[in-house]
């Protein structure tokens, strides 16, 4: 296994996850170098997802590297009944680095066993989205001037988002507080709950979503409450428009505020949000081919002046 | 004890390995687990026997064969509770209990049908979270099994 590969938040260290953050901030302040010249990066999204493959290519064309891949599996020998294995072998051959979504979780990391080129997971079905863990923390220090100390409010599907439970595990190591906000059904796993109290982290948990939640933080991470996360539809139409922020509930928070948000968004942040200074998710994912850039440059060990 | 107690409900071994205190619910699961199937030598499986100690217990003996520790400790994920009895003519020369493995490689099916390794010709991998309560946690998914859970393949 490429030790350079990044499957997992978990992977990092806390000095690993600096590291990172100091190489995005480098790539904010200039974001056009051509360090991969020469160098030809794949990126094989077996799973569609325009958003993070754009971001992950743009990243690629703004070192100076080369693209070859696809955006869609149908059009790949997968159909024909290939193994995930033989893509990789075959693939190894002619690419540096391999950036890889697939629907299956647990993908990326075999594919890091079977390739000898690194590979950067851009998501394996419901289980790991390390760089969107790492925009997300860039976005944190980037608005807040650190990361030590600060108190994170998350609010929407704390069960099932896969963001929110890669957060947690990210800023574990720089003494959050965290404020937790979800309907009954898709409140945190005890995992996660456990997680903290093993690492002393202080967390609350809350049902309602009133401005007392919103004023004692530093960021507001909003996530999508889906429909089809719910047993009990009856259970999605009491709650599915009670976690939505419109700009009268920040009235009273705090100066430093921001929130943030994975998107795609739906209906969970108001568009009156938008022209608040506050408001900071298009940025956010602004900096995600910064970090992105970061990350590719990282595993390929490619010194960044 | 009565005089029908004193007979042995299962033949005595002369060499080899006897496997005592087997759940009945797993005796056929333990088989499986240390490939009784692929083996020629004499094997003779009791199942529902009386027991002291619990309600009802299997045995499996196995003529001329002595296992390697990695390969009986699979036996803890089903039975941890048994125990080996190690067989030389005709005396037990060593009682051996097993240890549930840091890792276990193959055998257990992850239950996540999304899962990678149910959809690739490929080798499960497991690390072993809690060795008492026997918690699994998928090396690739990264699904956490409890005992009553786990499936083997």
């Amino acid at each position: 296994m490429s030790n350079k590969s990044l499957v997992s938040i978990t992977d990092y260290s806390k000095e690993d996850i600096l590291r990172i953050l100091k190489l995005t901030k480098k790539f904010d302040e200039n974001p056009n170098r051509r360090l991969l010249e020469g160098k030809v990066c794949a990126t094989l999204f077996f799973e569609p997802s325009t958003r993070t493959r754009l971001s992950f290519e743009t990243a690629v064309n703004r070192l100076g590297g080369r693209i070859i891949g696809f955006s869609d599996a149908s059009t790949t020998s997968s159909t024909k009944g290939e193994t995930l294995k033989d893509t990789i072998l075959m693939v190894n051959n002619y690419a540096d680095l391999i950036i890889m979504r697939h629907h299956l979780e647990g993908a990326a990391r075999y594919a890091t066993e079977v390739s000898s080129v690194p590979i950067i997971n851009a998501g394996d079905g419901a289980n790991q989205h390390p760089t969107q863990t790492m925009l997300d923390i860039y976005s944190i220090y980037k608005t807040q001037g650190k990361l030590e100390d600060l108190t994170i409010t998350i609010v929407g599907d704390l069960k099932y988002g896969r963001t929110v439970h890669s957060l947690i595990i990210g800023m574990s190591h720089f003494n959050p507080t965290f404020i937790f906000v979800a309907p009954e059904e898709l409140r945190l796993p005890d995992t996660y709950k456990n997680f903290c109290d093993e690492k002393d982290i202080k967390y609350e948990e809350h049902i309602d979503f009133s401005s007392e939640v919103i004023n004692k933080a530093d960021i507001l991470y909003m996530t999508r409450v889906q429909r089809e996360r719910f047993t009990d539809l009856m259970e999605y139409e009491k709650v599915k428009n009670v976690y939505i922020l419109n700009n009268s509930m920040l009235s009273e928070s705090k100066d430093n505020l921001k929130i943030l948000h994975p998107l795609p968004r739906v209906n969970e942040i108001n568009q009156d949000v938008d022209d608040s200074p506050k408001a900071y998710y298009f940025e956010q994912a602004k900096n995600g081919m910064f970090t992105r850039e970061a990350v590719i440059c990282d595993a390929l060990n490619i010194y960044v002046e | 004890m009565s005089k029908i107690r004193k007979e042995l409900q299962v033949a005595a071994l002369c060499n080899g390995t006897a496997i005592d205190h087997i759940p009945s619910n797993v005796v056929f699961k333990v088989v499986s687990l240390l490939e009784l199937d692929k083996l020629g030598n004499p094997i003779t499986i009791g199942n529902n026997l009386e027991s002291k100690k619990m309600q009802s217990k299997g045995i499996i003996k196995i003529a001329d064969k002595f296992f390697e520790e990695d390969v009986v400790n699979k036996i803890a994920l089903v039975a941890p509770n048994v125990v080996l009895n190690i067989i030389k003519d005709y005396a037990v020369v060593e009682k051996k209990r097993v240890s549930l493995p840091q890792t276990i490689k193959g055998i257990v099916k992850c239950n996540n049908p999304k899962c990678i390794t149910n959809n690739e010709p490929m080798p499960t991998f497991f690390k072993v979270v809690d060795a008492d309560k026997i918690e699994l946690r998928c090396h690739y998914c990264n699904l956490k099994i409890k005992k009553d859970d786990i499936i083997l393949k």
